[in-house]
């Protein structure tokens, strides 16, 4: 994981937030003054205001994925809607490659929503005069694109989506995972860069859910996009992120790979948060591995240095052997033991074992 | 006593009522007594109005105009350059409608002049035979809804045809297709301003709160001064009092639409125009055709009305009939004028309830078979109308149009009943009328009229504090403080007596009616359906069948308005009772109450609040009626508007009494609102 951000570092971020603030009330700017950059969410409440985004700092870099988690009022869709200027920012800088959002002009915000970004919402916000095609060649009518090149890409995306005979529906014939995916869809028309989604599954119902996660998965393995993806169930996060952010009252309390905010939390909040996560579900093979010793006989399974524990652990545990681990030429660099699994899955959390991250 | 404590709000009522009653016992009734009545300190205001008019039009900021006739520049007052113009233009557009749909000359003089017209006399625009027009609208009341329509709409257009009513119908009709549109735009743009921008919306609050409550006499005054007499002046007022209620539809319905939604609009990179129009608009549609609905109904309304300024069609020879009490020949206007209500009133909402259909897989015959089906009907048409030529040798050639009172009159049968009525139920009629005059509305209006003016303000503003404070308080206190300043305070508490007495009788009668109504899903929506109907009905109908029955009366004016104010209360009270929620009727029911109980302790106070906006219509419909009334004799402020309609200065009295009228409404409309928002929030169902 490190070998990964540390070769990420040198190019440039994507999205890039520098002391990122949002506060809702009359006079957000002269009140931002009077508190000096220590902004506290209840002082500001007393005076009447509401803090949405307080000092937010992150690079995203790209076909990155950050998931901002945070329980609701938490500021999630805040940050969101800042980044993709829906609302304005009442101070900081944000860059988009490199370019300065907040001083754009009508005009280049257009052209860079047109070209570079695409967004799912949580109630679909689908237009409900417009069929299946209709909605989904939306951004690319708006743009001025062709109606025969419009329909010709957005009948891929209908197929991308897996809705391939219902371009002719109109979303109030369609179930809310069908409509979900004709607003994926519809934000991947333009083929952005950057991909916004807030809290995307979160009015479906579990077993849609988790199909559509699958799917999400699917697709970001084809497309590879730069991701800000928003949501409340931390167990999605999970599945998700490369990089989670959990918010508390408009503070990122801390940002960080989804096993480094499990096994070292950065607050105490972040640590009642993730108390009850099963490790298996973060921890990967690498953090249990030994190193290989010359005489050791290994058993016949192989697991991959970055696989889940949770999703090989019953293999290992069937192994009267210690199990090889791989790296990503398919050679073994080291082993795991059953006695290791078996104390991350039941065993108690131990500092001594954070340590071995 | 204890009864006192536990409801305060109940002893400050008592309270208020003996100081009032102390109030009109205690002042001395005299013309000096400025406790009695309050001096007219802006009696001047309606000379102000006309003065700042007269200036507006004759003096205000000259401009040179070329006149082509004597083919010089003349000096012109801008205002009135600008209204002859806009005059023009609306004539001219009715003008050609209306030659479209009867035929006529006048488009073509309007191009060539009328020496051209008596060289080539053959040069006619010809009319749509009336067989193409009630075939047309047969096709588009199928193609909006289905057979129910169609049927509607073809016994309509057959008997505007067959009753020889064709010719004003059409009349009418142009119109209002001129009024409708220019009303729909000018709204929609208003309500995109107000709701981009929320100042603009601050200001037209007050302002649509006024003009909804103005009765329509009020805009026939002004429409008169700044744009003379005719079908223009009629159409503009008709459109400067239709558009209220666009504008309001309009913003409710932008406001509606999700959030979500615009956001997703804005991150698909559109503009601001393309926001509105491919992403606001559309997808507030329905509320927004609601407010067709509504300009087309208002539209209509006020067609009847503005024949006062000579707007010609079904509104004129109404008034006509009327005046020369042709009571049989009223009906069958009236009978006209009410299907053409219903029927553009269902193909409007037939037309905001259809969603558009997507026509990808259809082919072209598919997609405009009704087009298609129309165009075979306009050959058919004029060629029947042809063959009409070689059928009707001499005379009216009947398949092409059929002359004004031409076709079959039932009006000897109508008047034979009204007759006989009259000969039958005289002694009881004339009873019942006395009875109600001597007995009940005169004591009545005498005791309006004895009140001293101090004591209706204590009355008024001590309702408004109780029920919403200090400031409801001011609020009303000011509404009324404006009419007591003019010279017409005396008239408004008789308007107010009337209004007092119809809304009373039909809040008794909504309230049974609608009770009974609502104990079975069935007759409450039978019930409703009656309400829609007859509210479709333009306000100046109900008067023909009373004045049938009781002649030129207060008492016709009076069943007028309960007739007409009773829609409202009957409606809200079936609304308001079938809204109870069911949990709580069940709870009720399990708790061993009988069914009348259960009406009594549980739906009824729960439903209250909602019925209380019943009532709130039902003043304002009163008031409408009771002004209308005027037009066949009441003394109240209604008689006063209609005779600034026949003075040349009548604009300053015309809009200062319309405002009063619409002050009355306001007070009333503030203290229910504001107590049925208190009594909602207090029961928690809002
Ligand atoms: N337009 C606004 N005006 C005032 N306050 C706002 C506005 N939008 C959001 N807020 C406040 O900002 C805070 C953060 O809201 P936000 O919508 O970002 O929360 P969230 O984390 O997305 O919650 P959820 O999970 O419920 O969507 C909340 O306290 C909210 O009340
Ligand atoms: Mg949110």
């Amino acid at each position: 994981m490190s070998l990964i951000t540390k070769s990420k570092s040198s190019e440039q971020a994507v999205i890039k937030c520098e002391s990122l603030y949002k506060i809702f009330g009359d006079n957000p700017e002269l009140m931002l003054k009077k508190s000096l950059d220590s902004v506290n969410a209840k002082e500001f409440q007393d005076a009447g205001y509401v803090v949405g985004v307080n000092n937010a700092s992150f690079e995203v870099y790209k076909g990155d994925m950050l998931v901002v988690m945070g329980l609701s009022g938490s500021g999630k869709s805040t940050l969101l809607r800042c980044i993709s200027r829906l609302t304005e920012a009442t101070s900081g800088k944000i860059f988009i490659d490199g370019e300065d959002l907040l001083s754009m002009n009508n005009k280049q915000l257009i052209e860079l929503r047109r070209n570079k970004m695409g967004m799912v919402f949580q109630s679909f916000a689908l237009l409900p005069h417009k069929t299946v095609l209709e909605n989904i060649a939306f951004p690319l009518q708006v743009k001025g694109s062709s109606t025969e090149d419009s329909i010709k890409k957005s009948m891929e995306m209908v197929e991308l989506v897996g809705l391939s005979g219902r371009e002719n529906y109109f979303p109030r014939q369609l179930s809310g995972g069908q409509q979900q995916r004709v607003g994926i869809a519809r934000s991947l028309a333009v083929e952005p860069d950057i991909w916004f989604l807030d809290e995307p599954f979160s009015a479906l119902d579990p077993l849609i859910r988790k199909e559509m996660q699958d799917e999400f998965l699917r697709l970001q393995s084809i497309l590879n996009k730069t991701i800000l993806f928003v949501t409340h169930d931390f167990d999605e996060a999970l599945k998700l992120a490369d990089r989670i952010a959990i918010m508390k009252d408009g503070i990122i309390e801390q940002l960080d790979t989804p096993a480094n905010i499990v096994l070292n939390p950065a607050t105490e909040y972040v640590r009642k948060f993730t108390e009850d996560v099963p490790r298996e579900k973060v921890l990967k093979i690498e953090s249990v591995m030994d190193p290989l010793k010359k005489s050791e006989k290994l058993s016949n399974l192989k697991v991959p240095y970055d696989a889940l524990i949770e999703d090989v652990a019953e293999d290992v545990l069937s192994q009267s052997k210690p199990v090889g681990v791989l790296d990503g030429n398919q050679k073994v660099i080291g082993v795991v033991y059953s006695s290791k699994v078996i104390s991350v899955l039941f065993g108690k959390r131990t500092s001594n074992e954070n340590k071995n991250m | 006593m204890n009864y006192f404590i536990k409801y305060p709000k109940l002893s400050q009522f008592v309270i208020l009522l003996i100081l009032f009653s102390l109030l009109c016992i205690l002042i001395n009734p005299s013309e000096n007594n400025f406790l009695w009545r309050f001096p007219s300190l802006i009696a001047g205001l309606p000379h102000l109005i006309n003065d700042s008019v007269s200036y507006l039009m004759y003096d205000f900021m000259p401009i040179d105009v070329y006149d082509p006739e004597i083919e010089e520049y003349e000096e012109r007052p801008l205002i009135k350059e600008f209204t002859r113009t806009l005059s023009g233009v609306i004539l001219f557009c009715i003008v050609f409608i209306r030659e479209i749909l009867i035929g006529g000359v006048k488009t073509i003089v309007f191009f060539t002049g009328w020496d051209f017209i008596r060289e080539h006399k053959w040069l006619y625009w010809p009319a749509l035979p009336w067989t193409v027009v009630a075939i047309g609208t047969i096709i588009l009341g199928y193609s909006l809804r289905g057979k129910g329509l169609a049927l509607l709409a073809g016994c309509a257009t057959m008997y505007i045809a067959i009753f020889g009513q064709w010719e004003p119908a059409m009349e009418t009709l142009s119109f209002v297709l001129i009024a409708a549109p220019v009303s729909f735009a000018l709204g929609l743009f208003f309500g995109v301003l107000g709701y981009k921008n929320k100042t603009v919306e601050t200001l037209l609050n007050p302002l649509l709160n006024v003009a909804q409550t103005m009765p329509h006499f009020s805009y026939l005054v002004p429409a008169m001064v700044f744009f003379g007499v005719g079908d223009h002046a009629g159409a503009l007022a008709t459109i400067i009092f239709a558009t209220p209620p666009m504008v309001r539809l309009t913003m409710l319905g932008l406001k509606n639409v999700p959030s979500e939604v615009v956001d997703a609009g804005k991150m698909s990179g559109c503009s601001e125009f393309q926001l509105l129009y491919k992403v606001l608009i559309p997808t507030a549609r329905r509320d927004i055709l609601i407010g067709v609905n509504q300009v087309i109904m208002q539209c209509l309304a006020m067609a009847v009305i503005a024949s006062f300024i000579g707007a010609k069609g079904l509104g004129f020879n109404l008034l006509l009939a009327l005046n020369q009490l042709r009571i049989g020949q009223a009906l069958e206007l009236g009978v006209c004028i009410v299907l053409i209500a219903v029927v553009l009133d269902k193909l409007s909402l037939a037309w905001a309830d259809k969603q558009t259909d997507y026509f990808a897989d259809k082919s072209f015959i598919e997609r405009n078979k009704y087009k298609l089906v129309f165009l075979a009907v306009l050959l058919f048409g004029f060629l029947l109308a042809y063959l009409g030529t070689f059928i009707f040798k001499e005379g009216f050639n009947y398949f092409y149009i059929i002359p004004h009172n031409k076709g079959i009159t039932t009006e000897n049968f109508w008047q034979a009943g009204v007759d006989w009525i009259w000969d039958t139920f005289f002694f009881t009629l004339k009873a019942f009328n006395e009875f109600l005059i001597i007995k009940i509305l005169m004591p009545m209006k005498h005791a309006y009229l004895s009140m001293p003016v101090v004591a209706t303000f204590l009355l008024v503003m001590g309702v408004g504090y109780i029920i919403g404070g200090v400031k409801s308080s001011l609020i009303v206190g000011g509404f009324i403080l404006f009419i007591a300043l003019t010279e017409w305070w005396d008239r408004a508490l008789i308007t107010a007596y009337m209004t007092t007495f119809g809304v009373l009788v039909s809040a008794i009668i909504g309230i049974i009616v609608g009770s009974l109504c609502a104990q079975y899903k069935i007759s409450s929506k039978f019930i409703l359906l009656v309400c829609d109907t007859f509210q479709t009905f333009p306000s100046f109908i109900y008067l023909i069948p009373v004045i049938m029955l009781f002649g030129v009366t207060d008492t016709s004016v009076l069943i007028a308005v309960i007739v007409y104010a009773t829609i409202p209360a009957t409606r809200y009270t079936v609304e308001g009772l079938r809204g109870v929620p069911q949990s709580l009727q069940d709870a009720g029911s399990m708790s061993g109450v009988n069914r009348l109980q259960r009406y009594i302790r549980i739906e009824l106070p729960l439903a209250f609040p909602h019925i209380m906006l019943g009532i709130n219509q039902t003043v304002v419909f009163a008031l409408f009626m009771v002004i209308i009334g005027a037009m066949i004799g009441t003394d109240d402020l209604g008689q006063y508007i209609l005779k600034a309609l026949s003075d040349k200065k009548g604009i300053g009295n015309g809009l200062t009494l319309g405002l009063c009228v619409a002050f009355i409404g306001l007070a009333v409309d503030h203290l229910i609102r504001t107590w049925s928002i208190k009594r909602k929030s207090a029961l928690g169902i809002l």
